[in-house]
């Protein structure tokens, strides 16, 4: 495991992209995120690690509204979303992708892409103009695609495209948003290491306004990634800062990276 | 799929001028096809386009009927004005309905429907002085169309003036599919849970849907009032809501023709197996129904697009 490569350290300043204050999710009895403060900074290239069940997914759920939070305010460029449902929270800049694909399999790529930016601009009230006819709809889902390497699947219909594209039409989905807060939730689950790589590869490729929070339990992709990172345990925050100092904490090499640690040293 | 929804409304339409030449003879049983059709097309919008069940779809066909019919007793002679009347109420009852019907998943859909379909049936039947209760409503008088067509013994004003609203149905519905709210639709049936995720207003799109689907199902209620000069309480009941699933399934569900075929085949073959044992017909249809699921799969629609695609690999 090496430490992040020579990218300086980010301090969080100014008015955070996304801000919770005391965000907490119970389940019945069971408290999947407990009293999380988290401030992500504008342009962040923020991880959330811990170890499993440690509630990396439902701190995603929460946030962005998939399920409403128990107690607790989220904040988004200093706008409280809490009160508002996950629909609302996307078209105010928050969207999120999810560790197990969430597709329109029936459609083809294109229509996966194309429908996302549809809704963005209202335009799915209309019932009588052809969907494909929208030139500027159509030009910017090819631009999303091309981004992530898909324009030479665009007429496929997504169950026919193999696991770790479909792991890119995820992506390209959300882009379709246009986002200005993107929440990964292990993007890369669920494919071969190889195309893990491509697909942080196209992640690190965002432009740099675009604010990115991802879960993701690959250290490797973790520490190469990632300009900061909290970590999470039993819901609640550990602790958080750069690769180098998460790396060199003592409290997180015990809960988390221990067993890795010693696989890394021999 | 996209060759079958877009070139097959033309020659349809053909086959049916057709049908009025070859078997003048049969106008009546062609027009109940037609709207059987524009009814299955009505629900299908939501079965097939936006994966909604419902078990209670009859409720805005018999509330047309029953608008159309209860019109023109008071005096509302004019079809077209009785058409568009019924189209507005049906309509404004989907909509006040949604609100229950949008929640939930697909089995409380159904169960909530088919308590719906049974409140209404059982209103409508307490309700004699507007409805006419089991006997129906029978004591009134079509005028003739735009003043123009009267409906005629022969049925062939009723033909025509069917075939033409089917067909407007049938470009309107075929518009919707390809428009951004018919992919928000397939969206929503492919996968609810991400369309939240994408920003999309799920229950107003459900709402909108379910409204446009009551009105056009209301329309088809009101064409077989008009037609047949009849309003009654099994246009409201459940087994007319329980066929027009049937014929959508059969047809194949979310293609528009198909499903057109699979009322219009549906709808024969009812007629044909009563009257060749008007004892025993339903063990036809049980077994047409069964073959269809598990032999058809797709349908109608989807069996016309396999052969396409084999012969297209062959060529």
């Amino acid at each position: 495991m090496t430490a992040g490569t020579g990218t300086p350290a980010i301090e969080p300043a100014g008015t955070p992209a996304i801000e919770t204050a005391g965000l907490t999710l119970r389940y019945g009895n069971f408290t999947a995120v407990n009293d999380v403060s988290l401030r992500v900074a504008a342009g962040a290239r923020h991880a959330l690690i811990g170890p499993n069940g440690a509630g990396k997914t439902s701190l995603v759920h929460a946030l962005t509204g998939n399920v409403p939070a128990t107690s607790g305010t989220i904040r988004l460029g200093g706008e409280d979303l809490t009160a508002l449902p996950q629909a609302a929270r996307v078209r105010r800049g928050l969207t999120r992708t999810f560790q197990i694909n969430q597709l329109f399999r029936g459609l083809t790529v294109l229509e996966n892409v194309s429908l996302a930016i549809l809704e963005r601009e209202r335009k799915t009230r209309n019932f009588w103009r052809s969907a494909t006819a929208d030139r500027a709809v159509a030009e910017e889902a090819r631009e999303h695609l091309a981004f992530v390497n898909l324009d030479a699947y665009a007429a496929r219909p997504v169950h026919a495209l193999p696991y770790g594209l479909q792991r890119l039409v995820e992506l390209a989905i959300a882009l379709g948003t246009k986002p200005r807060v993107l929440v990964l939730d292990e993007p890369a689950a669920g494919v071969p290491a190889a195309q893990s790589e491509a697909i942080f590869e196209r992640i690190h490729a965002l432009p740099r306004d675009l604010t990115l929070l991802f879960v993701e339990h690959d250290m490797g992709l973790v520490f190469r990634f990632a300009e900061r990172i909290t970590v999470l345990v039993q819901g609640a925050i550990m602790t958080e800062g750069t690769p180098a100092e998460i790396q060199a904490d003592e409290r997180v090499r015990e809960v988390y990276l221990g067993r890795r640690g010693h696989h890394a040293a021999a | 799929m996209r060759l079958v929804r877009v070139g097959a409304g033309l020659p349809l339409l053909l086959l049916a001028v057709a049908g009025y030449f070859l078997f003048p003879e049969y106008l009546t049983l062609f027009t109940s096809l037609f709207i059987l059709s524009v009814f299955a097309l009505s629900y299908d919008l939501l079965q097939g386009h936006a994966g909604v069940v419902s078990l209670g779809h009859a409720v805005f066909f018999g509330t047309g009927a029953y608008t159309a019919a209860i019109l023109a007793r008071h005096g509302l002679e004019e079809p077209l004005l009785g058409l568009l009347a019924a189209l507005l109420v049906s309509a404004a009852l989907a909509l006040v309905l949604t609100r229950i019907v949008v929640v939930g998943n697909d089995l409380t859909r159904l169960l909530v429907t088919l308590g719906v379909g049974f409140l209404v049936f059982e209103a409508a039947n307490q309700a004699r002085d507007l409805t006419g209760g089991a006997d129906g409503l029978s004591d009134f008088t079509m005028g003739p169309v735009l003043g123009l067509f009267r409906f005629d013994f022969a049925g062939e004003t009723a033909f025509f003036y069917s075939l033409a609203v089917l067909a407007l149905v049938y470009f309107f519905l075929w518009r919707l599919a390809g428009s951004p709210f018919g992919l928000a639709l397939r969206g929503i049936r492919e996968n609810v849970r991400r369309m939240p995720a994408i920003g999309a207003p799920v229950r107003r799109h459900l709402a909108t849907a379910y409204t446009i689907s009551g009105g056009i199902a209301g329309l088809a209620g009101a064409l077989l009032a008009q037609t047949s000069n009849f309003a009654s309480l099994d246009m409201l009941g459940f087994e007319r809501s329980a066929e027009v699933m049937m014929m959508a399934t059969l047809g194949g569900t979310g293609s528009i023709p198909g499903v057109v075929l699979g009322a219009t085949g549906l709808g024969y073959l009812k007629d044909a197996l009563s009257a060749m044992s008007p004892k025993y017909w339903q063990l036809g249809i049980g077994i047409v129904l069964m073959l269809s699921v598990f032999v058809l799969r797709g349908g109608i629609a989807g069996a016309f697009t396999a052969l396409l695609r084999r012969l297209r690999g062959r060529a």
